[in-house]
């Protein structure tokens, strides 16, 4: 199996503070990898490091066999690693198809077009309605972003890195703000969006142990900046204490 | 096809231009190029604010290259073509911009703000102290230029100005209009937008923040320029109270007063703070109190502007229409 995405040794410091400990890890082709850890176990410091935004102290990056500690999110979106928030993060006043078209037109190499009218590019108008059709937001290419509803945003937010066909995409909380009703129906919009645009990898950072085991096909547990278990889902939930120690105690037990 | 209703404002407004030395007196006329100065300068201020949301309050740094470019150019080096003039003093305030957008970009809100404002008083002050380049506080001569190659040597200043000039600034704040339309409706206006809806999200989607960002400053420098050139030719001077601060302020004033949220606020921002500014200065010593007011209450009542308002008003009635 081919090696997306790996990092090997890769510690982080912030000052004394190890946020990162010698962490191993590899996303394999076809693969759906989730991270999960309490907090402080560096997720975040993790993706970040994925995501090429922070530079490791110690260790390699490799995305595609190429290192790309600290290259930034631009290198990376080009190279084609996509980064979907934990927060909604959109264009509030860009509506959803300028929103996609933000994103298809850095695709297309289109950035330093400055005098063509974008709205008579046919090649980006096709991408963009495509994408939204994925998922699902057809209805409303013309509604400013700030406008649509909590879900809507997310899916738009998801829907913008999918623009980019990244080979890769890494999903920090993707239901974070959402309601539990409409988790399940937002990771599946997610899963069949990745195999309609061939993505070929998908990395999840989740709380959430209901979504991990329904869609991972590996789990890695960080714990104190290290890896404590890298395991399929059903050996990684066989073991009480492992859980025990990713979620904490739960209440009233 | 329904026609854009931008479109529509455009043909209305440059007709309504086009008569205007037809109806009303020579001192309006005249009053005009100003405002076409101003709202070619504040159409590339607007790519900054408006489109990429960067606030600066040194503009008119770049009015004041334009305007002293025209002198050295006109008094020194005797040019005499205007269309010269404007091609290198767009060049020349591009080539400035550049090293000190590469500074200023890597600061956003009020740091971008402030560093924009203190390059606006350096140059200032080089315009005050090295007088025997730039003759200090009295400025330097803007020599009168052949605009398409004609002299018109039969008209005098004020006859040149609301004649020939007028129709002259009228076809360059449409050419320039017409250029910052495609601008901000290309894919590199989008990315733009992008850039000052989200920074952090738009890394994501691949856009190059920087880099835009400062191809914003760029473009808007030599907007400001151009309207710098125009203004020095009216009077005939170019002196240092045009780059002074309280003119960056002004140029902000214009924007809020027409609203940049909307293509033509700027220009209407213009039109009207050129009239308004003479009619109170006619009126009342207190003019720059009343101007202060009316700041304020747009400000807190139409944070859209004039043309904000203008929208909302058509909005209703095409909504009582239907």
């Amino acid at each position: 199996m081919t090696v997306l995405l790996e990092t090997r040794d890769v510690s982080k410091a912030y000052g004394v503070f190890r946020a990162l400990d010698k962490v191993s890890m590899a996303v394999h082709e076809d693969e759906f990898v989730s991270v999960v850890g309490p907090n402080g176990a560096g997720k975040t410091t993790l993706v970040n490091l994925l995501t090429g935004l922070l530079p490791p102290t110690e260790g390699e990056v490799l995305f595609m066999g190429h290192n790309i500690a600290g290259v930034g999110p631009v290198a990376l979106a080009d190279r084609g690693l996509a980064r979907a928030f934990q927060l909604i993060q959109i264009f509030p006043k860009l509506t959803v198809a300028e929103t996609v078209a933000a994103a298809v037109i850095s695709r297309q190499k289109k950035r330093w077009r400055m005098f063509t009218r974008l709205s008579a590019d046919a090649e980006i108008k096709a991408r963009v309605r495509e994408v939204a059709e994925i998922f699902g937001l057809s209805r409303r290419l013309e509604t400013a972003a700030a406008a649509l509803s909590q879900g809507e945003k997310k899916l738009l937010d998801v829907a913008s890195a999918f623009a980019l066909d990244p080979q890769v995409i890494l999903l920090d909380e993707p239901t974070s703000g959402v309601s539990t009703a409409d988790k399940h129906t937002i990771m599946q919009t997610l899963i069949a969006a990745a195999k309609r645009t061939g993505v070929k990898g998908i990395v999840l950072v989740e709380h959430d142990m209901d979504l991990v085991a329904a869609y991972s096909h590996r789990i890695i547990a960080l714990s104190e900046g290290q890896v404590l278990a890298d395991l399929p889902p059903d050996k990684f939930f066989a073991d009480p204490k492992l859980i025990e120690t990713v979620i904490g105690k739960r209440r009233g037990h | 096809m329904r026609p854009h209703p931008g479109a529509a404002a455009a043909v209305c407004g440059t007709v309504a231009l086009a008569l205007l030395p037809q109806v009303v007196p020579p001192y309006y006329v005249g009053l005009m190029i100003p405002f076409y100065g101003y709202a070619i300068a504040l159409l590339g201020f607007n790519l900054l604010f408006g489109y990429t949301g960067l606030l600066s309050f040194g503009h008119a740094m770049f009015l004041g290259i334009g305007a002293y470019g025209a002198a050295v150019m006109s008094s020194v080096f005797g040019v005499t073509s205007f269309e010269l003039v404007l091609v290198v003093v767009m060049l020349a305030a591009a080539l400035i911009a550049l090293p000190i957008g590469l500074l200023c970009v890597r600061y956003v809100g009020i740091f971008f703000g402030m560093l924009t404002l203190a390059f606006g008083m350096l140059f200032h002050s080089f315009l005050f102290k090295f007088y025997y380049v730039t003759g200090g506080d009295s400025g330097m001569r803007v020599a009168r230029m052949n605009i398409l190659g004609l002299p018109f040597n039969t008209y005098n200043k004020i006859e040149f100005l609301a004649g020939p000039f007028y129709y002259y600034c009228l076809a360059l704040l449409l050419i320039a209009g017409l250029v910052m339309w495609r601008l901000v409706h290309s894919p590199f206006g989008l990315h733009l937008k992008a850039v000052r809806d989200n920074a952090r999200k738009a890394e994501y989607l691949g856009v190059h923040v920087r880099r835009f960002r400062l191809a914003a400053f760029v473009i808007s420098a030599a907007f400001g320029a151009a309207g710098g050139a125009i203004l020095g030719f009216r009077v005939g001077l170019a002196d240092p109270e045009l780059v002074y601060w309280t003119q960056s302020g002004q140029l902000v004033f214009m924007a809020v007063l027409g609203g940049f949220t909307n293509f033509f606020g700027p220009i209407i921002g213009a039109l009207s703070y050129i009239l308004l500014q003479d009619q109170l200065q006619s009126l009342t010593e207190y003019w720059r109190f009343v101007l202060g007011a009316v700041l304020a209450l747009i400000v807190i009542g139409l944070p859209e502007g004039l043309s904000g308002l203008v929208v909302d008003l058509r909005r209703r009635l095409v909504g009582r229409a239907a």
